[in-house]
């Protein structure tokens, strides 16, 4: 049968935003795939050069608004590395907390919008109630349940609520109970497993040249987790272990992200009990010079800043390394050989977010 | 030895002292590295095979006004370590080779740096635009491309005269 290229996107429900995915198919099969992105650029890197170092904060919030404190987080680490200053203990763990809530909401978002994307409506409903808790978890401790505006240059912005942890420890005690529920809806689903299981191969070999990082590194049985390789803030004091899993699939990386969220429950409570008493924030130097960057394990995979600062209260370059970015430019391996109707469960398993992929 | 002073005494041991402008150990399992356009798919080349850096993790352009930079982030998972490199590229002469060869993830960070700031990879499969429409005829990372910088600093009482 002769070979055609058909166009998904800009505008479809697959696509979770804004991009376009070009397909070559021979019938029904899959021959080669090619991501068209671009749509959702807005010039963040020449954006950020006019701004402030602190005024940028507020900027990279906007990354991605799924997952916006680990993005600023990781500007925030970026600045003080150049800076040559560090956050307080306690201000340290307070990261840690916020990081963990926030990679929770994100997966659960990302189980949301996976769900409909196989035709299991439910999954929306059950997992945006579950993510509300952790939205108001978080509007307890920042003010706000999205753009939360948190990290600072030296520290964070305010200490938490003496109660909080009070009501941390409530609301992981009853997600912990509702996720085995998820669990069950998805796996003990035939449909789900049909539709997941052995579709959207990647070797590990395969993964690591095309760049791809995070859960999708970590579901081709590569123990490879930023939080313990290139430890930063409190990481280095909790103790866990990356969850790995080993087919490579879309299942896999089902399960790598399913498994996370219990993994961020634990580093909460952890974090929790050995929070320390003290400041939480340090004062940072207005102006700064010469050049550092600070990777962080983000929700979607390995995020970078890279800022370099000539003397001036504002940088001269910030470079953005966004996960996602790598991480779609691989779907077209994944998709080689399969049929069209996957399409949507290899692309959904990747956890697009175009925010930060377009910067 | 540490991972770190190891791969500097590999690197000058196979390249010699003068290939490298300048060389350090940034932070712990972090090394810098400084060369000229000319060595890098070497170098990387030696890093890769020798050295086990299996991730590339990005590549970032830099306007420095009188000379562009083309920075690399690599990784090594199995070593865990990172090499941070520095190329240097004359202004007039935008031009640098390729790492496709060496790492796929290579292809989009060099379309993306062509794309804001107009340094050509030389021997990349497919270097287009991939953020900005394929007509659109300036790089905007440039530091020639104006940016209205004044803007965010007018505040109410300098338009209005009180406020």
């Amino acid at each position: 049968m002769a070979e055609m290229w058909i166009n998904m996107g800009p505008q479809h429900p697959m696509t979770h935003g804004l991009w376009n995915l070009r397909i070559k198919v021979d019938g029904e099969t899959i021959v080669d795939a090619e991501p068209e992105i671009g749509y959702l650029h807005r010039g963040y890197e020449k954006i950020m050069e006019v701004r402030e170092f602190q005024k940028n904060v507020v900027l990279t919030d906007r990354l991605c608004y799924v997952s916006s404190i680990t993005w600023s987080h990781c500007y925030c680490l970026a600045c003080e590395e150049l800076m040559d200053i560090e956050a307080p203990p306690r201000g340290q763990y307070l990261r840690v907390i916020t990081n963990e809530l926030q990679r929770i909401a994100s997966h659960l978002m990302w189980l949301a919008a996976y769900g409909p994307d196989l035709g299991l409506l439910t999954a929306l409903l059950w997992a945006l109630r579950e993510r509300e808790l952790f939205l108001d978890l978080l509007q307890l401790i920042t003010g706000a349940r999205m753009n939360q505006n948190f990290p600072r240059i030296g520290g964070v912005r305010n200490d938490m609520p003496s109660d909080f942890g009070k009501y941390c420890r409530k609301i992981i005690a009853h997600f912990r109970k509702k996720l085995e529920e998820h669990e069950a809806l998805f796996e003990q689903s035939k449909i789900f497993q049909m539709r997941t299981i052995g579709v959207g191969k990647i070797s590990r070999q395969e993964a690591v040249d095309f760049g791809v990082t995070g859960p999708n590194l970590r579901a081709t049985g590569a123990n490879l987790d930023l939080r313990k390789l290139d430890p930063y803030d409190a990481y280095p004091d909790l103790n866990f272990e990356p969850i790995v899993a080993y087919e490579g699939d879309s299942y896999a990386r089902y399960k790598v992200r399913m498994e996370e969220m219990k993994l961020s429950c634990d580093l909460i409570e952890q974090a929790l009990d050995r929070i320390p008493d003290g400041p939480y924030r340090v004062k940072p130097p207005r102006r700064a010079e010469g050049e550092a960057f600070r990777r962080t394990e983000d929700s979607r995979g390995e995020a970078l800043f890279y800022v370099i600062g000539d003397g001036d209260d504002r940088p001269y370059r910030v470079k953005i390394r966004s996960p996602v970015f790598s991480n779609i430019f691989a779907a077209p391996i994944m998709m080689r050989g399969n049929k069209l109707a996957d399409v949507v469960a290899i692309m959904g398993s990747i956890d697009v977010c175009v925010g930060e992929m377009d910067k | 030895m540490a991972v770190e002073g190891e791969t500097l005494a590999r690197l000058k041991e196979r390249f010699g002292e003068e290939t490298f402008r300048e060389t350090g150990i940034v932070r712990d399992r972090l090394v810098k590295i400084a060369i000229d356009r000319k060595d890098l798919f070497a170098v990387c080349k030696f890093l890769k095979e020798e050295l086990n850096v299996e991730h590339l993790t990005c590549v970032t352009a830099v306007d420095w006004r009188d000379r562009f930079e083309s920075v690399y982030h690599l990784t090594s998972w199995s070593r865990n370590f990172m090499v941070q490199i520095n190329a240097q590229i004359p202004h007039d002469d935008p031009h640098i080779d390729s790492l496709v060869p060496l790492w796929n993830g290579a292809s989009v960070h060099e379309r993306e740096a062509y794309d804001l700031m107009g340094i050509v990879y030389d021997g990349h499969p497919k270097l287009e635009r991939i953020l900005l429409p394929k007509d659109y005829g300036f790089h905007p990372l440039r530091k020639e491309f104006p940016q209205e910088v004044d803007r965010q600093y007018v505040s109410r009482r300098k338009i209005g005269g009180g406020g």
